[in-house]
């Protein structure tokens, strides 16, 4: 009688669809996954304890690095929780420019989401198409910023300048377009047999279950809960458009691939109604102790000197005391935890990763499943190694 | 006011010995309770006051500013209610360990691993618990105060030098 015998199989770090630097170890019965462990911290780079070694304003940079596919978003979480910290208010024009570009870098993650989640199940002709509109994002974060990945646009209390008189053409012309290579995208993947076969049915995780491993973001509303930080918490004013949030019923990788493209369709709603609400004013809080002044008042006036090297070489201290600040991260709830003991750098920042947290629901999605399922799940999670890491 | 938030005066009531301190500060509430306490009081609050969603499990090292030298913190969102609240209590040095709270949520593994990695807190009862984002051979705990910031054997860091 032939006897059989369980199996482990490393997966990773280098396997081609691990998007980043992920390993797993595999326990087998044949082709069927028992167990499959994540092993992280590959790329750990100690964010948070470099952020205790630094002012307020140099640790901006490093939360660009975080979560890499929206930079932008992890600056937004970071910069909230100090506003909140210090109590400031920031001018209108530049919150509206924030959530135009918050929501621009949710359409890139999810573009990035879409190509290479299904390149991995093997629909290559998406990954071209949505690396195309990518392209635009990209654009636009250079037009602004002059970067285009690792923006550091946003400052506490505004943002870095003003975005350049073609930048709201290039945005509007970006989300007109927007719907219909979203209808392409559809109209290559939502009927197509191979890829209802791939996710209906693959990587179900109930709702109870889910928010017992902590997901949050599009893979919750995928298992058919109802709760998005945008609308139920809102932040940097979003509180003044209209939008819906899409929730899943199935709990499967196809109901996750759905709320996703509806979600960017909403955001591309949202930008339309924040571009119409966009008027011209100061980006910038007028707060010299916290906020670096114009560069024509530097060379210009002893004041401005003075303000510009006191921040630049001390930062500004900061009230004791302990906020919290959760953004709805393409991922997921992205959060910044920062102690103050009244000092200019925070006496510990702690950084709540989504993907992190929804990397540990893998195991249970994937017992039971075939070795080719578990890189379908690990598309849906839409998981980003910079920020698992740290 | 913090005293009339609805977990606040719930758990007045029900775990009044063991509430040390009640903050509010910019409209966010901490409790601080007793270590001893820690696991009812965070059952109670998921089972009774809809507090579902442990948002997340971390550390602060009061290295030198405190009597007890780490503070837990436990992040909690209650998706119903749409609030936060957040549950403090102090693990001494001498005695560094708390019960681990995966026995109220599942997401509590990973982020009381990664408590136990870069703090060096140890977690009974927990499941699993390893090292998670540094290798398994490492020696220390880098998020800890006396931890260097360039690492363990090398010169400490004395600022830029231009």
């Amino acid at each position: 009688m032939a006897t059989t015998e369980k199996m482990t199989l490393n997966m990773g770090p280098q396997h081609p669809s691990t998007h980043g630097v992920l390993r797993l170890v595999l326990e087998l019965d044949g082709e069927v996954i028992l167990k499959a462990t994540p092993h992280i911290g590959y790329l750990h780079r100690g964010v948070e304890k470099l952020s205790e070694h630094r002012t307020y304003h140099q640790t901006l940079p490093l939360t660009d690095r975080l979560d890499y596919l929206a930079p932008m978003h992890n600056n937004l979480g970071y910069v909230l929780a100090v506003e909140k910290l210090l109590d400031i208010q920031i001018p209108e024009r530049a919150q509206v420019i924030r959530t135009i570009m918050a929501e621009m870098t949710r359409l890139e993650s999810h573009l990035v989401w879409i190509a290479c989640h299904a390149l991995d199940i093997g629909a290559m002709t998406v990954f071209i198409y949505a690396f195309r509109e990518r392209e635009t994002v990209m654009e636009t974060y250079e037009l602004i910023s002059g970067a285009r990945m690792t923006s550091n646009f946003f400052r506490i209390g505004g943002l870095s300048q003003d975005v350049p008189p073609e930048f709201e053409k290039k945005v509007r012309d970006f989300v007109s377009v927007m719907p219909g290579y979203l209808d392409q995208y559809e109209g290559l993947l939502t009927t197509n047999p191979i890829w209802l076969k791939r996710t209906v049915g693959n990587g179900v995780i109930s709702a109870e279950d889910a928010i017992d491993y902590g997901i949050t973001g599009p893979a919750l509303r995928g298992s058919g809960v109802d709760w998005d930080l945008r609308r139920d918490n809102p932040y940097s004013g979003y509180e003044k458009y209209n939008f819906k949030v899409p929730v899943g019923e199935k709990c499967d990788t196809f109901d996750r691939y759905k709320v996703r493209l509806v979600e960017m369709r909403e955001a591309c709603k949202i930008i339309n109604q924040a571009l119409d609400s966009l008027k011209p004013g100061p980006v910038l809080s007028d707060y010299p102790q916290i906020c670096y002044p114009p560069k024509e008042n530097v060379y210009n006036s002893i004041e401005g000197l003075i303000h510009h090297f006191k921040i630049a070489s001390e930062g500004f201290p900061a009230p004791e005391g302990e906020v919290y600040q959760g953004v709805e991260n393409p991922k997921g709830e992205l959060g910044f935890y920062i102690v103050s003991d009244g000092g200019n750098k925070p006496y510990r920042m702690r950084i709540r990763p989504p993907s992190f947290v929804n990397l540990q629901a893998i195991e249970k999605m994937s017992k039971g499943s075939m070795i080719a399922d578990l890189v379908a799940v690990i598309g849906t999670l839409d998981i980003v190694l910079g920020e698992i890491d740290r | 006011m913090a005293e009339n938030n609805r977990a606040v005066v719930r758990l007045r009531e029900k775990f009044a010995a063991s509430i040390i301190e009640v903050v509010e500060f910019r409209g966010e509430v901490t409790v601080t309770v007793k270590k001893s306490d820690i696991i009812p009081v965070l059952s109670f609050l998921k089972q009774s006051l809809q507090y579902n969603l442990l948002t997340d499990v971390t550390a602060v090292d009061y290295l030198g500013k405190k009597e007890d030298r780490f503070m837990m913190v436990y992040q909690l969102y209650s998706i119903p209610v749409k609030d936060r609240l957040r549950i403090k209590t102090a693990v001494s040095e001498a005695d560094c360990r708390i019960p681990s709270a995966t026995q109220v949520w599942q997401t509590a593994n990973w982020l009381e691993r990664e408590v136990y990695d870069l703090f060096g807190i140890i977690f009974e009862n927990h499941p699993d618990l390893r090292r998670i984002l540094m290798a398994d051979d490492w020696e220390g705990h880098p998020l800890r105060k006396d931890y260097p910031l360039q690492g363990p054997g090398r010169e400490p860091y004395k600022g830029r030098l231009s």
